[in-house]
This record gives structure tokens, sequence and C-alpha cells, in this order.
């Protein structure tokens, strides 16, 4: 009977969408699976004595000296150095890449203009402009902001001129039927259409400002992780070493993981396979 | 009235398009283009949505030229092009932005109901199938209440149910202001349910082969004799468009003389 209801329910396009249903939830621990593990089998081939711990310190070494230096407060104003460096550069960079990727984007002369030089300009290694902005910026935190924002335009201003050049012309017609103007159309359709682009390309624009901190807090600083992954070193303490890489880890982690969580309410009307996969 | 005058377009690559379209649509009437693929229907269409611009001729509403879109003229697409960012009420507002909030919504609500979608107002567009979508195109194209309503196909992607349902849901909108219509279809019992005059064209280049006309009340019984025959008319001009290739004698609207 029911086989015979439903052949005779038509098969349209009217049929409304079921519901997505989330997976993801179940598995948000999962991540932390796989670096636990490897600590474990890394504590116990250092207990063992497969590998000398004085270059390469177990787990429980690091952690203990992770500790120490959040207890001490060490950890903390390293953290914060960087993070204000992060957040300064990402911030200029972000900036600058939206507003030059949306005018290469959006206007053919200024494509024709810029585009050339800058994809030149792309090209140039991140550590070639260690002295030039030392030079011009100073030592301090000028230079090194300089540095991160030079990181995080490159992304963001790609992301967002392709997204532009990617925009369905169908949708921007919609636009034109509606007499929006130059202004309307970027406000209301543009902007609103490279938003889900938009956003990824910041979020790589981060883990590039995360990369260039280092640069340029090995060129010189007084605190930051970066210094005391440098500190490390010349101490000969591999332990703070991989502290410093583990801070870094945690935080470019949890500086995306917030930028998601910010974002992810403007893009709940985006079609995607997420909830599905 | 809409007026097309010895339209002709062809595209920079050398694709003559149109050649020397004629044509008058009256105040309220719909008119359905029906052709084989590449006569130029919707070329036609974008030229009096003001998309595109004519090699020659001009096309008039109400005696004032096309030239650019209109806020006069409503267009529905083949796909129903919502803004995936915008609820569905938002879409059925984008073109209502000049009015109060207070006015925009008992306009929205009032086209969400006469579409059979009152509760869906605060839904994403992905939360609706294809046929709810072209709905909510509908709606969006009328709200406005155009002098003009131009639509291109807006069911060719639908099953015959939901095209049925739809065909329902535009005459009970189009009874509300009976703007002007001109629609492009490849189904040709759609323009005899929809028209009231069928233009057939034909291709390289597209210009104008029969034309029919189609006297039957609505709402217009599919199963009826006179549907049926209206229908044969239709097939049979279209065969021949195809086969010949030499337009008939009463070859443009005008020619065949101001029949309503």
């Amino acid at each position: 009977m029911a086989s015979v209801e439903l052949a005779r329910k038509p098969i349209g396009l009217d049929e409304p969408l079921p519901a997505p249903k989330s997976a993801g939830k179940r598995l948000a621990l999962a991540g932390f699976v796989l670096p636990l593990m490897l600590a474990l089998v890394w504590e116990a081939s250092a207990r063992s004595g497969l590998f000398n711990t004085r270059l390469m310190p177990p787990p429980s070494v690091i952690g203990a000296t992770l500790w120490e230096l959040a207890r001490s407060g060490e950890l903390v104003t390293h953290a914060w150095a960087t993070l204000w460096r992060v957040g300064a550069g990402f911030g200029l960079g972000a900036l600058t890449g939206t507003l030059l990727g949306a005018l290469t984007g959006s206007l053919p002369v200024a494509r024709r203009l810029l585009d050339p030089m800058l994809q030149a300009l792309r090209s140039i290694p991140s550590i070639a402009w260690v002295p030039l902005f030392i030079l011009w910026f100073g030592i301090f935190e000028a230079s090194k902001v300089a540095l991160i924002a030079v990181g995080v335009f490159f992304p963001v201003y790609l992301g967002v001129a392709a997204a532009i050049l990617s925009i369905d012309r169908k949708i921007i017609e919609v636009g034109r039927v509606f007499r929006l103007s130059k202004l309307q159309m970027v406000r209301r359709v543009l902007l609103p259409a490279i938003l889900p682009d938009w956003i990824t390309a910041l979020r790589s624009g981060l883990g590039l400002g995360f990369m260039f901190v280092v640069a340029a807090e090995i060129m010189g600083a007084s605190e930051g992780l970066g210094y005391l992954l440098v500190d490390g070193q010349q101490l000969g303490r591999p332990d703070r070493i991989i502290a410093a890489i583990i801070a870094f880890a945690v935080l470019g982690k949890l500086a995306d993981s917030v930028l998601v969580t910010l974002t992810q309410p403007i893009l709940a009307w985006q079609d995607t396979a997420r909830d599905k996969l | 009235m809409l007026a097309l005058n010895a339209v002709s377009k062809t595209y920079a690559d050398g694709t003559h398009a149109l050649a020397s379209f004629g044509a008058r649509v009256a105040a309220g009437e719909i008119l359905a283009l029906v052709g084989g693929s590449g006569c130029g229907k919707t070329t036609l269409l974008r030229l009096v949505a003001g998309l595109d611009q004519p090699s020659s001729g001009e096309i008039l509403l109400d005696n004032s030229a096309i030239r650019e879109p209109r806020a006069d003229v409503g267009v529905i697409f083949q796909e129903p092009r919502l803004f995936p960012w915008l609820s569905v009420a938002e879409n059925i507002a984008f073109g209502l932005s000049h009015l109060t909030p207070f006015a925009r919504e008992g306009l929205v609500a009032n086209a969400l109901a006469r579409v059979g979608l009152p509760e869906h107002g605060a839904r994403w567009p992905r939360e609706l199938s294809g046929g709810q979508q072209q709905r909510v195109a509908i709606a969006r194209a009328l709200v406005t209440r155009p002098k003009l309503l131009l639509m291109d196909e807006p069911f060719s992607a639908l099953d015959a149910t939901t095209r049925a349902s739809l065909h329902g849901h535009l005459l009970s909108l189009w009874e509300e202001s009976r703007p002007t219509v001109v629609m492009v279809t490849h189904d040709v019992e759609e323009a005899v349910t929809l028209a009231d005059r069928i233009l057939v064209m034909q291709p390289k280049p597209g210009r104008i082969f029969d034309e029919i006309i189609n006297p039957m009340a609505r709402p217009r019984d599919r199963m009826s004799p006179a549907f049926e025959a209206i229908k044969r008319d239709v097939l049979r001009s279209l065969d021949r468009s195809l086969q010949d290739g030499k337009p008939q004698e009463h070859a443009t609207a005008e020619n065949a003389g101001m029949w309503w």
C-alpha cells in the first residue's frame, strides 16, 4: 500500500527540500585524537631511549616548560605581543587587500594598471622586505606590522579580485533590471555575492599573518613568540623552541576559529555540502 | 502599448540575430513568442528589457523609448535568479527600497499569499524547491506593478504539474494589475494556455513567420476542442517555419493589421 501511495505522489520540483542534518557536531573532539596519539608515541619513544631527549625533549618536558612560562606570565606577555602584531598587520593587510582587490576586480582600467605590478610584488620572498622595512620604519613595531600586512595583503587581494571577476553574470543582470546605481550594485549585489570567498581569503591571510610574524619577530624583537624561538635557540633550550611552536599553533587555530565563528552567522544563507559530507 | 519598430540586432561576432522585427502589443495583452532554437526570441526579450541595445530600429513603451532597464518593466528569467543571501521576503522586496518598511511589508505579504507561499517569507531561497523559487521570482517581478512584464521561458525547468500550478499563480497576479506580457516559450501548450496572441518566429536571422490569435476566454480548458485546434495551428506553423524558411504573407503584426 505504501508503495502505491508513493507512486501516486507527483515527483516534482515543487517538493520542499528536507532540512540538512549535522553530523559534524558529534566529531567536534576528533581533531584532538591524532595530536594526543602522536604525543603518547613520542613520550613512550623518548622514555625508552629511542632518541636523544636533550635535542628532542618529550611532551612531558615541553608541557612543564609551557606551564612554567604560563605561571611566570612570560607566555601571556609573548603571546599578547605576537597577537597584537598579527592583529594590527592583519587589519592593515586585509583592508588594503580588500580595497585594491575590489578596485581591480570591478574596474578593467585599474586591473590593467595595478594587477601586473602587484602580481610581480607577490612573488618577492617575505624575508627580502625585512632590510627595507627596517630602513623605512625602524627596528620597532612599525616594520614588523608592515611585514605582516604584506603577508596578509596578497591572499586577500587575490581572493577579492578573483571573487568579483567570477560573480555570476545572471545575478548582476537582476541588479541591472532593478536599475541599481554602481554604488548600490556594489553594496547590494557584489559585496554579498563575494562574502564567502572574501572570508576564505581572510582566513588564508590570517594564516600567512602568523607565518610572517615569525619572520618579523626573528628580525629583532624583545618579546613575542618569535623572540621565544630565538631565545630558545640561543640558550640551547629546544623545549622552549617547541613550546613556542605549539603556542603559535594554538594561537593560529584559535584566531582562525574566532574568525570562523564571527563570520558564520553572515553566511547562514549558503547552500553548502558542509553538513552532508 | 509596446511598439517594436524595425528592430534589428547584429552581435559583434557578426551573428545576425534579428532582422527588422516589427510588432505592436496592446496594453494588458499577453503575447507569446515561439520558435526553434536561435530564432532570436531571447535576444528580442533582452532588447525590450533594455539589457542590450538594438543595432537599428526602436522599442517604445507608451511612446517612450526603451534604451536601458526601466522601473515599469519587470523581467522573469528562465532560472529564478534569487539572491541567495536574502530571505524570500527580502528578495520580493528588492525593487521596493523606495517605499517605507510598512508599505513594503504589506506588498510583500500580499505577493507571498498570491503565489501560495504565505509562510515562507523568512526562509532562505536554498530552503525552497525549484517551483517555489520560481514563484518567488514571479512575485518579485510583479510586486513593483510593472506596465510590461517580460518572461524568458520561466517554467521550462519545471515538471508538468508544477508548471500548471505556476500558470495559475501567474494569471492570478496578472489579474491584479493586468500588465502587458511578452513571454518566450518552447512549450506550445503553455503559449496557448496563457497568451492572447502567439508569434511564431523563424531563425537566421530571427523574424516573424506567423501570427496566431487566441480568442479563448480564461480560464482555458486544455481538453477543449478549441484549445486543441489552436495548439494544432501553432504546431503546424512551427513545423512550416522550420521547413521552408519562407515567411508568411502577413509576416509582421503590423502587416496583419491591428487585430485588437
